[in-house]
């Protein structure tokens, strides 16, 4: 628990770090919102240097993040100028969706990894075996930029999806099972870009440390006893194998995201992606500052859960503590 | 197969291709701002050694696109055999920044143009910005992960050689940066630099973000070698005869790290390009007129070159073989160290 603490606080600072580190650049920045507003000739100089002042862009950088920190702990994460809003109200729901299709894509993805990369490391070198891995290996050669574009490409030609958004127009009108079905349907095209694109490196890990695991005595002594093939894979091998599949799934939060983004923005999925875009080409920078924020939150929150889950599968940890 | 013979496919293709980008003007048969107004997204142009009568041509040929009143729709004129000649002059070009010719290695005469991956909105060839796009984005990605390669190796060297205090700053900055998910990263570095830009300046720019960026890693697994490394008996025993630092660094701790720092290589350089890509195609990279493979890709952002023009995503095919050897090459080098 020490250890989970420790971790905790580290993740703090990091944040913090990344924090310092992005005000710092974003200020650096040549160009701000406000000034295309000087070019308008209807718009007066006073006018803007107002706007400026009520924003407290005139300050000195150290008192702008002070000010910027104090609106972090009211919860606020500053204010967007493109939006004028408080940027936590502007992100909440986009944190929600993004969250939720990485959600359903990293289970699939594990489920599919998983159960193929068992099923393979249970038959090495068989036909199944290498059909598996000439699969991973052409999924891993195509970039996540062309499965998104051919994925959409096949969406408007055929019309078996719809292409890109959330909901379709008339989702208000619907009723209970015809929404879900159309949410799960928009959901399908960036959730598999996501799967594809993530699927091939997590296949590899489980097929070689579940096919480790398979020499150990304990499970070859299973095997000896003549327990079924499928009990022996997934009730003996597989939990010895988990280990290293838990760090992995801390490890690749960074991954899940950055392919999130892509699909995300491609396919239109009104999450972080296309916001962080946007507030780029905008220059609206408490807005970026807070996405890459939360980013990092993301990936640190998933790499805690990942520890906890290790504490909680594997004894050697707990026992150690003691 | 031997370990050589299996580098040599992926290291012939990666060279041919490398070497068509840079022979873009010759090979190409415009240049890359001709635009033919009067033929928007035209298809691919068959070439046929057949014609319309049954005869069989030595020479291959090509009948021109003819437009039938409505827009972007083709059909092959074939009153006439335009035959495909090769050396054929046409527009000016400067190779390397030295050789000035004119010449270029295939081309048909007027009233026919040569598309042989189509053309895009503005009637401009598709295979000649296909191959100048890949001098932006090739050799952007090759650059950057040179930059950040030696990074990785100034840094992994000095944090694991010398220790102490800068090798924890070090490792702290890095942990920092790797806390970020990647796109997130160089999205978040591209918001700070200007927007708009000369193509020069972009193309220098997006280099020493990408390069900037991608530090971490390589100097990570440098660090790692360096500090198990420097422990070695030979170098306790050099260092005992008295060699200096940099003596020790150079002759016996650095020659280590090789292996390590080729297989980056081959990892990095694809993902470098792709992160090029990327850039350009949402907008934060090389703009047009200049053309990039992101910047190509980005007109599938229309809904009806989406539906209609198929040949307007191959800039995007063309990644999957250069990925394909790169990945070869990278599985061939893990296996050797």
């Amino acid at each position: 628990m020490r250890y989970l603490l420790r971790r905790v606080v580290h993740g703090v600072l990091v944040l913090v770090a990344v924090s310092i580190l992005s005000f710092l650049l974003l200020h650096l920045a040549p160009g701000e919102f406000f000034a295309e507003m000087r070019l308008n000739p209807q718009i007066a100089p006073g006018t803007v240097d107002a706007l400026r002042a009520q924003y407290g862009l005139d300050r000195a950088l150290p008192v702008q993040y002070g000010l910027w920190m104090r609106s972090v702990l009211k919860g606020e994460f500053g204010y967007s100028f493109a939006y004028n809003q408080p940027v936590f109200s502007l992100l909440w729901p986009r944190v929600l969706n993004t969250l939720l299709l990485n959600t359903a894509a990293l289970v699939i993805a594990w489920l599919l990894a998983v159960t193929f990369g068992t099923w393979a490391a249970a038959r090495p070198g068989k036909w199944e075996d290498r059909v598996c891995a000439l699969g991973t290996s052409t999924l891993l050669v195509i970039p996540d930029l062309m499965l998104a574009l051919a994925l959409l490409m096949l969406a408007v030609r055929t019309r078996w999806f719809p292409a890109g958004g959330m909901v379709a127009i008339d989702f208000a009108d619907l009723t209970v099972w015809s929404k879900v079905k159309d949410f799960g349907a928009h959901l399908l095209l960036p959730a598999m870009v996501i799967v594809l694109g993530t699927f091939p490196l997590l296949y590899r890990h489980v097929r070689s440390s579940v096919s480790e695991s398979l020499t150990l005595p304990f499970v070859q002594a299973a095997r000896g006893y003549g327990i079924r093939r499928t009990q022996l894979l997934f009730r003996q091998a597989l939990p010895a194998a988990a280990n290293p599949l838990i760090s992995l799934l801390g490890l690749s939060f960074g991954t899940l995201l950055s392919a999130s983004l892509l699909a995300e923005v491609v396919l239109s999925w009104p999450g972080l992606g296309p916001m962080l875009l946007e507030s780029i080409l905008a220059r609206d920078v408490y807005v970026v500052i807070a996405i890459v924020l939360l980013s990092a939150a993301l990936v640190i929150l998933g790499s805690l859960f990942a520890d906890v889950l290790l504490y909680w599968s594997d004894p050697r940890i707990r026992t150690n503590e003691r | 197969m031997t370990r050589e013979q299996k580098l040599v496919l992926p290291l012939v293709s990666l060279l041919a291709m490398h070497l068509l980008v840079l022979f873009a003007g010759f090979v190409a048969p415009y240049d890359v701002a001709t635009q033919f107004r009067e033929h928007p997204y035209a298809p691919p142009s068959p070439v046929h050694f057949r014609d319309r009568r049954g005869h069989i041509h030595i020479r291959p040929f090509l009948y021109a696109w003819k437009n039938n009143g409505k827009f972007a729709e083709y059909e092959e004129d074939t009153e006439q055999i335009m035959p495909v000649r090769f050396f054929v002059p046409g527009d000016p070009y400067t190779m390397l920044h030295v050789l000035h010719s004119s010449v270029h290695l295939f081309g048909v005469k007027e009233p026919a143009h040569i598309f042989i991956l189509g053309s895009d909105g503005y009637g401009r060839d598709q295979f000649s910005r296909l191959l100048f796009g890949g001098q932006i984005s090739l050799f952007s990605g090759l650059l950057a992960a040179a930059l950040s390669l030696s990074l990785g190796l100034l840094f992994g060297s000095a944090a694991g050689y010398y220790g102490g205090l800068l090798d924890s700053l070090l490792m702290r900055v890095s942990e920092v940066f790797l806390a970020l998910p990647w796109l997130y990263l160089l999205f978040a570095v591209r918001a700070f630099l200007p927007l708009r830009m000369s193509a020069a300046g972009t193309f220098l720019l997006l280099i020493a973000i990408v390069g900037a960026v991608g530090w971490t890693r390589p100097a990570r697994l440098v660090r790692g070698i360096v500090l198990s490394a420097k422990e070695r008996s030979y170098v306790l025993a050099a260092r005992g005869f008295g060699a200096t630092d940099w003596y020790l660094l150079r002759r016996h701790v650095l020659p280590q790290t090789r292996g390590v720092l080729l297989t980056q290589a081959a990892i990095l350089i694809p993902q470098f390009i792709l992160a090029e890509v990327t850039l350009s195609f949402l907008g934060l990279g090389v703009a047009e007129p200049v053309p990039s493979w992101g910047n190509m890709l980005s007109a599938l952002q229309q809904y009806n070159v989406l539906s209609s023009y198929w040949w307007m995503i191959i800039p995007g095919l063309v990644l999957i073989p250069i990925f394909l050897s790169y990945y070869l090459l990278a599985r061939c080098l893990e296996q050797q160290v």
